[in-house]
């Protein structure tokens, strides 16, 4: 083959590969949003729902609406595994991959979630951490790029103690409750929130770290099921790790009642695969369960009715509400945002301005196909957490029920806490604090 | 086994377990928010020793093809998460438990001739290091194989394996001990599961067979002793011992991704009790099971806790200062 041969076929094979590689082409008004998703690793069975409910709502949109006011949404899932390193290494690919700026990085994961913060405020993108990552990250002077709401590992502390205050008549004097602990930064965020209250409430806190991945807690719940024997027991898991405490805590007699999980030990995946052992677990919830509500009925008409949509089967359950509450929050911000800019396609700084002013109520709730899915919430300069609150699940075998009111975190005492937390991170990463009067 | 070793283990063990109880009662002595009682601490023991079978299940399959290649089979882990998602999907499909085991069984059969002829055929000769490489490939594609077959979920796997708490000893112990009647029956499992695996190496041809290819590759195949077929065999066996651990673990937690992690709490045991020795991984698992369980709850709280996972590696490598080959390992002595 002489030359002009071989670089006829190698340029008809760079067009060849070429074709098929290239994306299929988008309207140029499009609004770009980089999901951040776990399909694969150990725990794929939490991130898949949530992948399909964020990707599912943003997608609806443009079937059922034809985008955001006009303009088409464009999704890109990168895959960490729930690894913090492919989670930057996701981050840097997508940051420039569509077809407009990024509207926001969810991360989906706390640890991935401290690795981006800064790297996100050098590029002038927006993080929503939505019911985990940094809780002081709720002080907006400190973090005008990152987003808690609806409410923080702090938060949902604080909402557990005043549950179970509740269930002992009013007073936690002389009671005994235990963490057990996913022994990793996530796990250990509601630590102090649980100290403080301990000296305030009178009650006795003990901690159980759990190593990752967790599938071995049989000396955790000796201790917890046959030395111990607290009142109570709270669960900041994630994955396996959950189902395993279930069935320990069955294999020790320790009552289900008494068994309390963070929003992240609270899904299908963390229930089912304990069986029996399971019925009575309670866990907080700060979105609505169960594919009930007007939303999904969209969701199964404009997407799996036209063939299209992440995983029907996951569809209603309580980690694809919350990818799907995620997905309001970042649309809804988008819309807020059009209203100042004009209806096109947004910078991430225009959607920061949309994020730090978005309000989203009861009312826009339930005009949005989701009556009291979650409660209302309202962002401004200061406050990232927007006054959020959560409620208590309980599984009864089959399903999850909605067992308490909607209960709002002491904000009075939190909120200092998370300004006081903020204060000492700008200092000691030398940030200066915008002034939010 | 010589009579004088196990007259040593024998007389050795209760003597250690007694030390190391005195030890805790002293500490209790000595600092009142020390919890210790006898019977916590057998309860605790017996937990951790029922664990350690669960653990030498995963470092039977390890041990298996180590003997026969000299090859740290990394894909052991996927083996289990792969048996047991397959188990799962054909019980799902409908058939009886019995008759997804058998199925099952043969897929691993099937797997450990396909992994014969594509990948360890063309490497006969290779380093030692070549063939574990080629194991983290065996890894990744089962790993990711199962799960496009059967689906990323958490799968349940209920073979009517009791899951109560049980309480023995109640008239002699207040409040009775407990033992959980799962990892009991994982523990009867066990025991017949190594006892199978000894009389086929003790008594059956291929296992005589094997055990020559374990001694030595070349001797062994000019003996006359087909290598390849030694290969199937072995990995076919290490397989049908993956979906007893399969099913045990994802009994215990569920099917899911996070199965093929629990390789990594055999490793402790395999350099315990030594890479080539069925006997070492079982009393291997024994030890770091008690080991890892009696450091958590004694020990743990006085530093942080959650140190079960790297005492038992701690405790692996201290047996190495002493024996390299571990405590049942051949000892391997080289002219240079």
């Amino acid at each position: 083959m002489n030359l002009r041969k071989l670089g006829l076929v190698a340029l008809g094979a760079a067009l060849l590969v070429g074709g098929i590689s290239a994306p299929p082409a988008l309207a140029a008004e499009t609004q770009y949003f980089p999901s951040l998703v776990y399909r694969t690793g150990p725990y794929a069975p939490n991130g898949v729902p949530f992948a399909n409910g964020y990707s599912d709502y943003l997608l609806m949109l443009n079937e059922r609406d034809g985008g955001i006011n006009g303009v088409k949404v464009e999704v890109q899932e990168c895959d960490t595994a729930y690894n913090n390193d492919r989670g930057v290494e996701c981050y840097e690919r997508l940051k420039g991959s569509g077809q407009s700026e990024p509207t926001l990085f969810n991360p989906l994961s706390t640890g991935i979630t401290y690795a981006l913060i800064e790297r996100a405020r050098a590029d002038g993108n927006n993080i929503v951490s939505g019911g985990y990552g940094r809780a002081d990250a709720s002080d907006g002077r400190v973090f005008p790029h990152v987003f808690t709401l609806p409410i923080t590992y702090w938060a949902g502390a604080d909402s557990m103690i005043q549950y179970v205050r509740a269930q002992e008549g009013g007073s936690l004097k002389g009671k005994k409750i235990a963490l057990v602990y996913h022994d990793s930064a996530y796990g250990k965020e509601p630590i102090a929130t649980l100290e403080r209250l301990a000296g305030e409430e009178g009650y006795t806190f003990s901690k159980f770290p759990v190593a990752h991945p967790g599938l071995e807690q049989k000396a955790t719940w000796l201790q917890i099921g046959r030395q111990l024997r607290p009142d109570w027991v709270f669960m900041w898991g994630w994955g396996v790790m959950n189902s395993t405490a279930i069935k320990e805590a069955a294999s020790v007699g320790f009552p289900m009642e008494k068994f309390v999980g963070i929003w992240w030990s609270a899904s299908e995946a963390d229930v089912i695969p304990a069986g029996d052992s399971a019925n009575g677990y309670k866990a907080l919830g700060f979105h609505g369960v169960g594919a009930g509500f007007p939303v999904h009925a969209d969701i199964t008409k404009h997407l799996y009715g036209k063939g299209m949509g992440a995983g029907k089967e996951t569809v209603g359950d309580v980690l694809y509400n919350r990818g799907m509450f995620n997905a309001v929050v970042a649309s809804e911000a988008v819309r807020i945002a059009q209203g100042k800019f004009g209806k096109r396609a947004l910078t991430s700084k225009e959607v920061n301005w949309g994020l730090n002013n978005l309000e989203i109520s009861n009312a826009r709730w339930a005009e949005l196909g989701m009556p009291d899915f979650a409660r209302g919430i309202k962002i401004s300069c200061a406050d990232h957490e927007g006054a959020g609150s959560s409620y208590v699940q309980q599984w009864d075998g089959k399903t999850w029920s909605k067992v308490s009111d909607w209960i709002a975190p002491n904000n009075s005492a939190l909120r200092p806490a998370y300004e006081s937390s903020a204060a000492q991170y700008a200092k000691e990463n030398n940030i200066a604090m915008r002034d939010c009067k | 086994m010589p009579v004088r070793t196990l007259s040593i283990w024998i007389t050795g063990v209760p003597l250690a377990i007694g030390a190391i109880g005195f030890a805790f009662s002293l500490m209790a002595s000595l600092n009142p928010s020390f919890f210790f009682t006898w019977p916590y601490f057998l309860e605790v023991l017996s937990a951790g020793l029922l664990q350690g079978v669960m653990y030498s299940l995963v470092a039977l399959g390890f041990v298996l093809i180590f003997k026969a290649s000299s090859v740290f089979n990394f894909a052991q882990g996927s083996m289990v998460l792969f048996a047991a998602l397959t188990m799962v999907g054909l019980i799902e499909m409908g058939l009886h438990w019995t008759l997804a085991f058998v199925v099952t069984a043969g897929v691993m059969v099937l797997l450990a001739i396909a992994i014969e002829r594509i990948v360890l055929r063309p490497m006969v000769n290779q380093p030692h290091i070549i063939m574990f490489m080629a194991t983290i490939g065996i890894f990744y594609f089962l790993d990711g194989f199962g799960q496009t077959i059967w689906g990323s979920n958490v799968k349940i796997l209920d073979i009517g394996i009791p899951k109560d708490p049980i309480f023995v000893l109640t008239g002699l112990v207040e409040g009775g001990m407990l033992v959980n009647s799962f990892d009991l029956v994982a523990a009867i499992v066990g025991a017949i599961l190594v006892a199978i695996l000894a009389v086929f190496f003790q008594y059956t041809r291929i296992g005589r067979a094997l055990r020559a290819v374990a001694d030595d590759h070349q001797a062994a195949l000019s003996v006359g002793i087909p290598l390849k077929t030694i290969w199937v065999v072995v990995w076919s066996v290490a397989g049908i011992v993956a979906l007893v651990a399969g099913i045990m673990w994802g009994g215990k937690a569920g099917v899911q991704f996070t199965l093929a992690l629990i390789a990594l709490k055999a490793l402790p045991v395999l350099i315990l009790g030594g890479f080539t020795s069925i006997p070492g991984a079982i009393v291997g698992g024994l030890i770091i099971g008690a080991g890892e369980q009696v450091a958590e709850v004694f020990l743990g709280s006085l530093v942080g806790g959650a140190i079960q996972d790297w005492f038992a590696y701690m405790l692996a490598l201290v047996v190495l200062l002493f024996r390299p080959q571990g405590l049942f390992g051949e000892k391997i002595i080289e002219r240079v």
